[in-house]
């Protein structure tokens, strides 16, 4: 049975369509990632799928129930960590887990073992006693979590987990989301990091301006989209010019930023001497010069015809 | 215990009571450790009607020898239900003001997305202001005898004060709450700081409506918070009046049935704009 079934899904805030007939399907057990820019409709759709915010059209079930008829069923399938990392900075780790384990209609006593066994899951056990107002925002995160896991959900909604968060935070983050899904639990994680929903997902679905662009799996999506390409960083004055010089020897694609040049590379890697030759001939000076293979950036481009601006992660934590 | 079949909250009948009186409970306690821990929220029902009270009682005591001013022990004697009507208003003020910052850094999110009613976390709220209204007629109870002022019907008499103002400050709490779901602005609830105190100098909390002056006066004589204000006073400078009472009582299941009402629309409006 899907985790969760999305069909039509919008909602409108005035005038203005935030969400315009979103279609998903989530398996059991799988980490579906959630991918677009501030902005596209990732959070809106989160909170209709959560209960937080009333569709405008269409429909939703989460672990089987209608999140408009049965919205109660939703929310005790469901384990959420917002965007915000929703905490009281002046309640203590262990106050906000056991009050998170009384909403979820846990017996004080079970409640209080749950959340001495999560606060100890998450490394925040010596911490527990502190105020969250103290905490670092990566413990605030993993604390988040630990609330969001009091119940033991079937469906986790993530909302942009690491966004902020140092490299270190972050790997512990994907870590502890890939040991959750170990066990059975499925996650929904939106988040506008490329090497997040590639490194996490097993299925994503690409959001911009309310509609899906894109659905599959990052390798399919990836493959879907094709050749490599090369990337060049260029001395600033001198992109136009390269620009020209490169289009005569491949498809440019649209620039990450104002001093580099994509150029598609048809043939992988053996397109470059030929590159590097053409600006040399025109006496550009190159930086430096890469070969890239398909991301879900590129995916993202092929559909939409822009990037998504968001810092990169170190490489370090792309590499985890 | 499998990870997925931890106890949820699908109970039903007085089971069902049970389980969301225990989430009334937590959101009260939080709510009441929250005022604890945040001055800004305590100065208010503590503070300055203490100050206030000093201050009246210090440079105004003389009063009590006007004529028509009704016959008291003490100016203090007088004033408390005035000081403890101060305090429950601005308990009932600072619980919108701090459910308000709930909504404001997303922690309603936390609630709202939990499988319980969600009347509870208004509730919750509520129990926390009731707590503060309590607190603050043990306060100013401790004041008054400390400083010398009678409860003229004694234990009863107190318990009557006690009750009512635990109850006014829950009652308001519900009006600061509506406002807060309704607005979800911190600084708009507490824009309203002003007008609470302006509402409560046109009622008899300060001084008896007797010796207002129009159009004063004739606020003062409809204002329901000087019905609660006589029934609290009575019986700490007289006696228990069942006519004051029960206007009292009358006064504030007005305010609460305003308050359920404002509430609940509010409640459905920040469910419809999430």
């Amino acid at each position: 049975m899907p985790a969760i079934v999305v069909e039509g899904l919008q909602r409108s805030f005035d005038e203005v369509l935030a969400v315009q007939g979103v279609d998903l399907n989530v398996e059991e057990g799988e980490i579906f990632g959630f991918l677009g820019p501030n902005g596209a409709g990732k959070t809106t759709t989160v909170r209709m799928l959560t209960t937080l915010l009333l569709p405008t059209g269409g429909r939703a079930t989460v672990a089987g129930h209608d999140v408009i008829k049965q919205a109660r069923a939703v929310r005790a399938s469901i384990g959420v960590a917002l965007q915000e990392a929703a905490l009281d900075p002046l309640m203590t780790g262990r106050e906000l887990i056991r009050l998170q384990a009384t909403l979820q209609g846990l017996p004080g006593a079970e409640g209080k073992r749950r959340a001495d066994d999560l606060l100890e899951r998450v490394d925040l056990a010596a911490a527990a006693d502190r105020r969250v107002g103290g905490y670092s925002g990566g413990m605030k995160r993993r604390l988040d979590l630990a609330a969001a896991l009091v119940h033991g959900p079937k469906v986790l909604f993530l909302d942009e987990p690491t966004t902020g968060l140092d490299p270190v935070s972050r790997k512990t983050i994907w870590e502890e989301v890939r040991t959750l899904n170990d066990e059975g639990t499925t996650v929904f994680l939106t988040t506008q990091y490329l090497e997040e929903a590639d490194q996490l997902a097993d299925n994503v679905a690409i959001i911009d301006s309310g509609r899906i662009v894109a659905e599959g799996t990052p390798d399919s999506l990836k493959t879907e989209i094709g050749n490599p390409h090369i990337q060049l960083q260029l001395a600033a004055g001198s992109i136009a010019e390269a620009e020209k010089v490169c289009a005569e020897v491949g498809r440019l694609l649209p620039p990450v930023d104002g001093r580099m040049v994509l150029v598609e590379a048809t043939n992988g890697a053996a397109d470059i001497p030929k590159v590097v030759r053409a600006l040399d001939d025109a006496g550009i000076a190159v930086e430096s010069l890469e070969l890239v293979r398909p991301t879900l950036d590129d995916v993202f481009v092929a559909k939409t015809g822009h990037h998504i601006k968001v810092p990169t992660t170190s490489s370090a934590v792309a590499s985890a | 215990m499998d990870r997925h079949s931890l106890p949820r909250s699908e109970a039903v009948g007085l089971e069902a009571l049970r389980v969301n009186a225990r989430v009334v409970r937590a959101l009260g306690m939080r709510s009441i450790r929250q005022t604890f821990r945040r001055p800004q929220l305590m100065a208010p029902i503590v503070v300055f009607p203490t100050l206030l009270l000093a201050i009246q009682t210090g440079g105004a005591g003389g009063a009590v020898n006007l004529p028509g001013f009704p016959p008291v022990q003490s100016f203090l004697q007088f004033m408390l239900a005035g000081a403890m009507m101060q305090s429950l208003m601005l308990a009932g003020n600072s619980g919108g003001i701090a459910l308000a910052v709930d909504i404001e850094m997303g922690f309603t999110d936390r609630l709202f997305s939990a499988p319980i009613p969600r009347y509870t976390i208004v509730l919750g709220r509520l129990a926390g202001t009731a707590a503060l209204g309590l607190f603050g007629s043990l306060w100013f109870l401790a004041i008054g005898l400390i400083f010398g002022a009678h409860i003229e019907s004694g234990f009863t008499g107190a318990l009557i004060a006690i009750a009512l103002v635990t109850a006014t400050a829950t009652a308001v709490g519900g009006i600061g709450a509506a406002i807060a779901l309704r607005t979800g602005s911190a600084s708009v609830v507490q824009g309203l700081f002003p007008l609470v105190l302006v509402v409560l100098f046109l009622s008899s909390a300060f001084f008896p409506n007797e010796l207002m002056i129009q159009p004063a006066k004739a606020i003062a004589e409809y204002n329901p918070l000087s019905f609660v204000v006589e029934g609290i006073r009575g019986p700490i400078i007289s006696g228990v009046d069942a006519t004051e009472l029960g206007e009292a009582v009358l006064a504030i299941a007005g305010i609460v049935v305003l308050g359920l009402l404002l509430s609940a629309r509010a409640l459905r409006h920040r469910l419809r704009v999430g």
